[in-house]
C-alpha cells in the first residue's frame, strides 16, 4: 500500500489498470457492468412488469422464444408456467438475485472485517477465541449452514441474507485480520498506543487501509459466492419467498417442465445467473492476481 | 601442462525482467584444474552464485546464459543437448548448495534421494544403489549410516545435512564439484569440521572444486586458487598467495583489508567506502569506479584484463606495492 | 472460490494448531487430540442447544412433532412424554438425553424412527459422494499437473479460465442442464433415481450392474464438477509454487529426469495440502448431495431432507442436522489426524 503510494498510484487505478492488462478480465468486468446497469434499470427496460397481475396473460403461458402475444408484444425468451415474459422475468429477478448478493456480501464485509479488526488488534484470548469461531464457520459448507439456518429460523428474504452474512463473514474476519496483524507488528502502531491515540483511531486510519487489498479481492468473490447461494437456496425452495422471484426461483420453475422439453424457462435464467457470476469470479481472480497473488481465498 | 578440466571464458548470464536486462554475470573467464581447489570470492549480487549455476545450466528463466565458451573436458557444455548435460549433472559435475535445509526434498527419505541420485546415472538395483549410498554416507563421517539413511531431513542437524549433501555430491565421484556457499549457513565450528572434511576428500579423489563463497577467510584457508568478482566481473585472479600477498586490483586490496584479521585491535575496522552498484545501475566502465580512491576517466571505459603469469586484474591504476595496499 | 468454500488455505488455522502442538513433543500430540475432542463434543452442543431452541422454543413442539392431523388424544400424550409444562431447561435435558439413546421423535411421513430414516438412506448418499471425489481427483490431478508445469501458455489460461467456469457453473443449473443434453434430447442416460444394485465385497453398490452405473453417471458428474475445478486449481498452484524452489533446483543438480521431478518430488509434496483440503472438500460434497439429489431424485439423504423440510416432516430434519454437524465434525478431525500423519516432518515428533 505504502509502496503503491510512494509510487503516486491510488488503489483504484491499480486495479484499473491491472484489469485492463488483461483481455479476459476486461471483458469480464464490462459483462458485469452491463449486467449491473440491465439489472438497476430493470424497470425501464422489461417490456413486462412480471409482477403486475394484470399484465400477464395466462394463455399465454408455456411459449416458446419468439412468440408473439396477442397484444403484439414479443416473447423474446418466450414465457413461464404463468405467461409471463421470460425477458422481463429475468431482470427482475437479476435485480433480486444481484441485491441480496450485495447486501449479504456487504453485511458480510462489515462483520467480518470488524471481528478480524479486533481478533488482531486485541490479540492474545479474543484473538484466539474468535478465530476459532472463525476457523468453525469454514469448516462448515456454506449450503449445510444456510440449509440449518433457514430450516431452525424460518424463511424470507431478510432471515436469507442474515444467513448468508452468517456463513460469510469468517472469510473476511480471516483475511482482514491476517492484514491487520501485519500492520501492529509494526513500531508506528506501539507509538501511537504509547501517545494515548484512541484505538478507532488507529485502526481506521492505519490499519484499516492496509486491509484494503484482500478486502477488495474476497468482497468480489465472495459477492459472486452469495449470488449463487442464494439461487441455490431458492431452487431448493427454502430462499426468497415467490413474491420475489431471484433467477433461482425462476430456474426452480423451469425445472418442473424441463422434462417436457419446455427448455428456456430454465437454459435462459440459468445462462443469465451464470454469467453473472462467471464475470464477477473471474473480476475477482484477476484482482487476487494484481493486488494479493497469495491471498488465501 | 595437463588440459585444464574446466575454462570458462566470456561467461554471460543476462535476466530479462520487466525493469531492464539484469546482467548478473558479464565476462566471466575462469579456469580449473584437476585435484584444484578455485575459490570464487564475491558479495551477494557479484554474480558468483549465477556463475555456478551456468555452469551446468541451471539457470532459470528469465535468465539465459548469452555468451561464453564453457569448456569442461574438452566438451563446450553450452552446446550439449539437454540430455547431455543432464546426464552430466550429478554424475560428473556435482553441486552442493548453501542451505541443506531447502535442498533436501523434506517428504523424502535422505535415502530416497540418494538413491534416485545414483539410478538415476547407473544401470543398478536398488539393493546396489542403496549400498553405495551407505559408504558414501560413511565416508562423509554420518555415523550409523546404514540406520541413518533411512531417516528425513529434518531429522538431522544443519552440519550432519551438509555432510549429506556433500556425500549426495560424491556419489559418482564427479570431476567438478560446485559448492556455492555450501558453511555459510553453519556455525564456526561446524563450518572448519565441513572444510577440512572438504578438503581431504578433495585431495583423495583428485577432484576439481569450486568454491563460491563471500567469505575470504574461508577460501584462504581452503583454496590454491582464488576468483574475486565484483558485479558479475572477475577483477582479480591468480593463486591464493599472489592475491592475498601482492593484490592488484584496489577491490581485493579492500576486501582484504577489510577482514577483521587485518584490522588493529581497537582501531575502527577498515571498510571500503560506498556499496556495490544495483544490478540495473552499474556505472559504465570499470564498476569499482565509484568507490575507487585511484579512479580516473580513464576507468569510464572498459579495463581489459592484464596478465602476468598466471595472476591476472582488471584495472587500469593496479596497485604497484605493498604500502599502497595497506592504505 | 465459489461455494466450495476455496479451503485452499484454510487449514492454516487448524495445522498450525498441529504442528505446533506435535513440535511441543509425543504429549502435545495427545493434549491436542483431547482439545479437539472437546471442541467437537462443545460444538455438538451448541448446535443442539440452537436447534433445540429453534423447534423447541420459537416453535409450537406440538405443532412440529405432531403430523397436522393428531388427535387431541395424541397430542396430550406426546405433551405428556415431551415434557412441555416443565421448564424449558429441563425440556432440554430430555431432549438431550432421548437424541443421545438415538430417538429424535419418529418421522410423520415414514412412521418410524427418524434416526433409522437416516440411515437407511446415507449409504447411497455415501456411494455418490465417493464416486464424485474420486472422479474429481481422477480428472482434476492429471489437468492440475499439466496447468502447472505450463505456466502462462495458452493450455495453462484455458485450464484456469475453465476451472472458474467450473466453479461459477451454479450446480443446480449445471445438473439440469445434464439431464436436458443427456437425457432428454441425446436419451443416452436416465435421469432420475438410483439403479439397480449388487453387491460387491459385501456391500449394496450400484456399481454392480450396468444399470447401475448408468443412473450414477449423470449425478455423479454434477456432484465432481466443482470438485474437479478446485482440485485443478489446488493442483496447479501447488506445482506453481514448488517448482521454484530450492531442492527442485538440487534435482536438477543431481541430474534427476524432469519426469521424475515432477511425479515423485513436486507431485508428493502438494499432495499433503491437496489431500487435507480434499478431505474437507468431502463434507462439502456432502452438502451439495442435497442439491444434485434433489435434481436426479436420488434415494439418498440429502433428497431426504428437502422432502423433509417440505412436508414439514421436523423429526427428520432436526435429526439430519444433528448427524451432519457430527459426521463433520469427525471428518474435519479425522482430516487433521491426516495431515500430521502424512507430513514426516510434522509425524516425526508426534
Amino acid at each position: 500500500m505504502m509502496g503503491a503510494l510512494l509510487t503516486g498510484e491510488t488503489m483504484f487505478a491499480r486495479i484499473l489498470r491491472g484489469i485492463l492488462a488483461s483481455p479476459k478480465a476486461t471483458a469480464a468486468a464490462l459483462v458485469c457492468l452491463t449486467l449491473v446497469v440491465a439489472a438497476l434499470l430493470a424497470p425501464v427496460i422489461a417490456p413486462q412488469d412480471p409482477y403486475d397481475l394484470g399484465v400477464i396473460d395466462f394463455f399465454d403461458s408455456r411459449l416458446p422464444p419468439g412468440s408473439e402475444s396477442l397484444s403484439g408484444m414479443t416473447y423474446w425468451l418466450g414465457t413461464d408456467t404463468q405467461g409471463r415474459d421470460m425477458f422481463s422475468a429475468m431482470l427482475y429477478g437479476l435485480r433480486t438475485s444481484l441485491a441480496v448478493g450485495l447486501t449479504s456480501g456487504l453485511l458480510a464485509l462489515v462483520v467480518g472485517t470488524t471481528l478480524g479488526l479486533i481478533a488482531a488488534y486485541m490479540g492474545g484470548r479474543m484473538d484466539a477465541f474468535i478465530m476459532r469461531f472463525v476457523d468453525l464457520m469454514l469448516g462448515f459448507p456454506t449450503i449445510l449452514v444456510a440449509l440449518m439456518i433457514l430450516v431452525v429460523f424460518g424463511q424470507g428474504t431478510w432471515k436469507v441474507i442474515l444467513a448468508l452474512v452468517f456463513v460469510q463473514w469468517a472469510y473476511f474476519a480471516r483475511a482482514v485480520r491476517g492484514a491487520a496483524l501485519v500492520e501492529t507488528g509494526k513500531d508506528y502502531v506501539e507509538a501511537a498506543r504509547c501517545l494515548g491515540l484512541s484505538s478507532t483511531r488507529i485502526l481506521a486510519a492505519h490499519i484499516l487501509p492496509n486491509c484494503l487489498p484482500p478486502l477488495i479481492v474476497i468482497g468480489t468473490i465472495q459477492v459472486a459466492n452469495a449470488i449463487a447461494a442464494e439461487a441455490t437456496l431458492s431452487f431448493l425452495g427454502i430462499g426468497l419467498p415467490i413474491t420475489e422471484p431471484s433467477l433461482g426461483l425462476l430456474i426452480a420453475n423451469g425445472y418442473q417442465v424441463l422434462l417436457a422439453g419446455l427448455y428456456w424457462m430454465s437454459v435462459y435464467p440459468g445462462l443469465l445467473l451464470l454469467a453473472i457470476v462467471f464475470s464477477v469470479n473471474i473480476v475477482g481472480d484477476r484482482l487476487r492476481e494484481v493486488l494479493n497473488p497469495r491471498l488465501e481465498t | 601442462m595437463t588440459a585444464p578440466l574446466l575454462k570458462v571464458q566470456g561467461l554471460k548470464t543476462w535476466f530479462d525482467t520487466p525493469r531492464g536486462m539484469v546482467k548478473s554475470v558479464d565476462g566471466v573467464d575462469l579456469e580449473l584444474r584437476r585435484g584444484e581447489i578455485l575459490g570464487l570470492v564475491g558479495e551477494s549480487g557479484s554474480g558468483k552464485s549465477v556463475t555456478g549455476f551456468s555452469l551446468i545450466g541451471l539457470v532459470d528463466p528469465p535468465g539465459r546464459v548469452v555468451d561464453g565458451r564453457i569448456e569442461f573436458n574438452g566438451e563446450d557444455l553450452r552446446t550439449a543437448s539437454p540430455a547431455g548435460l543432464r546426464s552430466l549433472r550429478g554424475d560428473r559435475i556435482a553441486m552442493i548448495f548453501q542451505d541443506p535445509m531447502m535442498t533436501l526434498n523434506p517428504v523424502l527419505r535422505i535415502g530416497t534421494q540418494m538413491i534416485e541420485t545414483v539410478r538415476a546415472h547407473r544401470n543398478v538395483s536398488r539393493a546396489e544403489a542403496r549400498a553405495k549410498a551407505v559408504e558414501a554416507l560413511g565416508k562423509v563421517g554420518i555415523p550409523r549410516p546404514a540406520e541413518r539413511i533411512d531417516a528425513y531431513p529434518h531429522e538431522f542437524s544443519g552440519g550432519m545435512r551438509q555432510r549429506v549433501a556433500i556425500a549426495i555430491a560424491l556419489l559418482h565421484e564427479p570431476d567438478l564439484i560446485i559448492a556455492d556457499e555450501p558453511t555459510t549457513a553453519l556455525d564456526v565450528t561446524i563450518q572448519s569440521q565441513i572444510l577440512a572434511e572438504v578438503q581431504k576428500l578433495a585431495a583423495e579423489m583428485g577432484l576439481g572444486l569450486i568454491w563460491i563463497s563471500h567469505d575470504l577467510g574461508v577460501v584462504a584457508a581452503l583454496a590454491q586458487r582464488v576468483a574475486v568478482m565484483y558485479a558479475g566481473r572477475i577483477v582479480e585472479r591468480g593463486t591464493i598467495d599472489e592475491v592475498l600477498d601482492t593484490p592488484r586490483h584496489p577491490y581485493t586490496a579492500g576486501l582484504i583489508g577489510s577482514t577483521p584479521m587485518a584490522n588493529v585491535r581497537g582501531q575502527p575496522l577498515r571498510q571500503i567506502p560506498g556499496s556495490a552498484p544495483p544490478p540495473l545501475g552499474r556505472p559504465e566502465g570499470c564498476p569499482f569506479r565509484p568507490r575507487c580512491a585511484h579512479a580516473t576517466d580513464i576507468c569510464r571505459t572498459e579495463p581489459q584484463e592484464t596478465l602476468a603469469g598466471g595472476h591476472g586484474w582488471r584495472c587500469f591504476h593496479p596497485l604497484q606495492d605493498a604500502a599502497e595496499v595497506r592504505t | 472460490m465459489s461455494l466450495r468454500n476455496g479451503k485452499v488455505n484454510k487449514q492454516n488455522g487448524i495445522h498450525s494448531g498441529v504442528g505446533a502442538a506435535a513440535s511441543a513433543g509425543g504429549r502435545g500430540m495427545t493434549v491436542f487430540i483431547l482439545r479437539r475432542l472437546i471442541q467437537a463434543v462443545i460444538v455438538l452442543l451448541v448446535t443442539s442447544v440452537i436447534v433445540f431452541l429453534g423447534v423447541y422454543a420459537i416453535g409450537d413442539p406440538l405443532e412440529i412433532l405432531l403430523p397436522g392431523d393428531a388427535t387431541a388424544a395424541e397430542r396430550a400424550q406426546v405433551a405428556a412424554s415431551l415434557n412441555l409444562d416443565a421448564p424449558l431447561p429441563l425440556q432440554y435435558v430430555t431432549f438431550l438425553t432421548s437424541a443421545l439413546t438415538g430417538d429424535f421423535g419418529s418421522s410423520f411421513v415414514f412412521n418410524r424412527p427418524a434416526l433409522t430414516v437416516i440411515f437407511e438412506r446415507l449409504p447411497a448418499t455415501l456411494e455418490l459422494t465417493i464416486t464424485a471425489l474420486v472422479l474429481s481427483l481422477v480428472i482434476g490431478l492429471p489437468l492440475g499437473l499439466w496447468a502447472g508445469t505450463r505456466p502462462g501458455t495458452l493450455v495453462d489460461e484455458s485450464v484456469m479460465t475453465g476451472s472458474i467456469l467450473g466453479f461459477s457453473l451454479p450446480n443446480f443449473w449445471q445438473g439440469m442442464m445434464l439431464v436436458m443434453i443427456f437425457s432428454v434430447w441425446l436419451g443416452w442416460l436416465p435421469s432420475t433415481g438410483r439403479g439397480e444394485t449388487g453387491t460387491i465385497l459385501g456391500i449394496r453398490t450400484s456399481f454392480a450392474t450396468w444399470d447401475g452405473v448408468a443412473h450414477l453417471i449423470l449425478p455423479a458428474t454434477n456432484l465432481a464438477l466443482a470438485q474437479i475445478a478446485l482440485v485443478i486449481r489446488l493442483t496447479r498452484t501447488g506445482v506453481q509454487e514448488t517448482m521454484p524452489l530450492d531442492f527442485v533446483k538440487f534435482a536438477r543438480a543431481r541430474g534427476l529426469s524432469e519426469r521424475r521431478i515432477l511425479f515423485v518430488h513436486v507431485f508428493k509434496t502438494i499432495l499433503i495440502p491437496i489431500v487435507t483440503v480434499i478431505g474437507v472438500e468431502f463434507g462439502s460434497l456432502i452438502a451439495f448431495a442435497v442439491v444434485t439429489e434433489t435434481i436426479f431424485a436420488w434415494p439418498g439423504v440429502g433428497k431426504l431432507i428437502i422432502d423433509s423440510i417440505n412436508a414439514l416432516d421436523r423429526p427428520v430434519v432436526v435429526a439430519y442436522i444433528l448427524v451432519i454437524v457430527a459426521m463433520f465434525i469427525v471428518i474435519n478431525f479425522l482430516v487433521d489426524v491426516l495431515y500430521s500423519l502424512l507430513d514426516p516432518r510434522i509425524r516425526g515428533r508426534a
